[in-house]
């Protein structure tokens, strides 16, 4: 099943190591908050998807299915 | 503070008849008894009314109901019920009104959609103000389910309902992030109804009366009545139950008005030549709030207010609302003093653009309808200030916003 980038707003701290990790979905706002395109994760992607999942200081970032709210 | 309006054709459904509040025994007299069937049977009543949300959504009911009863039945968990009655908008009065004249059809209602969905546990979460509700309870004393009232601190997000899940459950009126929904795991973890307070007592004649007497009012689409919030100029805010679909120009007088604030402050700003056209739909509506806004009164001015107040009223958790709000706010000032802008506009929109859909809670969304109404709205008079002057005659302002003391 199609996967998307989520982000908890209420953990996100803007550290910003996921804009490094996928640089094609995601880049920071003027405050340094991730801007995601809502678009699924195409399949050669999801690997680093969730690499910068696990590696969010914060562990605000996961993946969800794509129709998922 | 109330008034009922022998001109719209509909008797007050929810309201009961004078000032003090009616106890069990005029409220039995008034309504009859709460007799219901069986749960499917209520599921099936209010799916056919098409009731919706009164706390600002107007989310259908029954497709709610629904959600927390499979929940519960695939978590083997009972649900939660809390009627919300938070009210944490400055500006709306109608859920304190109705608690205060009609608190017995709120808790039939209560008791119905707990019923409705199975649930072992409810509670009614109210502000400082709602102070009947204990002797009114205290009246029940047949209710197959006891009721809990919580009291909420006076914020604009505590009525949120993931923030409202968390407080009942001991922790703080903070909205959550929307993953796992509430209607899964809310209320010590529960799947947990949260229901505006309207929308029992609506509810509660449902299960008595049926769909088809709910559908007397209203229209084929948007059937039933709302509970209104009415502001008008040098009038006390005024509580009326109204039929969607009725004209706005026949709920607020628009002659000598430029604007009409249409669902309070999280929603949106109309010209009045615009409003007049209008009828009252529940996806304008919000929780109810209309007002009127005089000519001569500066709209840039009056949302400068609402927009400091929603700032102050962030949670503070979510990183785009933190930065967003209190610039928006800073920038609106700038627009709403008489003298230059600099780059406030550009900013509105880009900050705008920034904090919506990126939130724990809607309060980011619905401040940034506001802005961008107000924008449209008031585009001439903010020209006119970058002219270095304001257009407005009278300072005194419309709607009401607390003191806020951070």
């Amino acid at each position: 099943m199609d996967q998307r980038i989520d982000i908890d707003w209420t953990a996100c701290q803007g550290h910003g190591l996921c804009a490094d990790f996928l640089p094609d979905h995601i880049v920071l706002d003027e405050w340094g908050y991730p801007l995601v395109d809502g678009a699924p994760v195409p399949a050669r992607t999801v690997k680093r998807a969730r690499r910068a999942a696990a590696d969010c200081p914060v562990l605000a970032l996961r993946l969800i299915p794509a129709r998922a709210a | 503070m109330t008034a009922t309006f022998p001109d719209l054709h509909l008797s007050p459904r929810l309201l009961a008849p004078g000032t003090a509040p009616a106890d069990l025994a005029a409220h039995r007299r008034r309504h009859g008894p709460l007799e219901y069937g069986d749960p499917e049977s209520v599921l099936r009543a209010v799916a056919a009314s098409g009731l919706t949300g009164r706390g600002g959504a107007a989310f259908p009911t029954h497709r709610k109901l629904v959600a927390v009863a499979e929940a519960g039945r695939r978590t083997g968990r009972a649900p939660v019920v809390v009627a919300n009655g938070a009210e944490g908008e400055p500006a709306s009065h109608k859920d304190r009104t109705l608690l205060h004249r009609s608190p017995h059809l709120v808790l039939d209602g209560l008791r119905a959609a707990a019923h409705a969905v199975g649930a072992g546990k409810a509670y009614i979460a109210v502000g400082d103000g709602a102070s009947g509700l204990e002797s009114a309870l205290a009246q029940r004393t047949g209710d197959p389910l006891p009721v809990e009232v919580v009291r909420l601190p006076a914020s604009f997000l505590a009525g949120q309902s993931s923030a409202l899940a968390r407080y009942v459950s001991g922790g703080a009126a903070l909205p959550a992030d929307q993953l796992p929904p509430v209607r899964e795991r809310g209320v010590h973890r529960a799947p947990t109804l949260v229901q505006n307070v309207e929308t029992l007592a609506h509810l509660a004649l449902v299960a008595r009366h049926g769909a088809d007497w709910y559908r007397t009012a209203g229209t084929p689409a948007q059937p039933g009545s709302a509970l209104c919030t009415l502001h008008a100029a040098g009038h006390e805010p005024r509580v009326v139950e109204a039929p969607y679909g009725l004209p706005l120009a026949r709920l607020l007088p628009l002659e000598g008005a430029s604007a009409v604030l249409v669902g309070g402050y999280h929603g949106t700003w109309i010209p009045a030549c615009e409003a007049a056209r209008l009828t009252l739909d529940a996806t304008l509506l919000g929780a109810g709030v209309l007002a009127a806004l005089p000519a001569g009164r500066c709209g840039v001015a009056e949302t400068a207010r609402v927009l400091r107040h929603l700032a102050l009223q962030s949670a503070g958790q979510c990183g785009p609302c933190l930065n967003g709000l209190p610039r928006i706010a800073t920038a609106f000032r700038t627009l709403a003093a008489p003298g230059p802008q600099g780059t406030a506009r550009t900013d509105l929109t880009r900050w705008s653009g920034l904090v919506e859909g990126r939130g724990a809670c809607h309060h980011p969304d619905g401040t940034v309808r506001l802005v961008r109404s107000a924008l449209t709205t008031f585009a001439a008079e903010i020209d006119s200030h970058a002219h270095g002057h304001c257009t407005a005659t009278d300072r005194t302002p419309l709607l009401p916003v607390p003191e806020d003391r951070n």
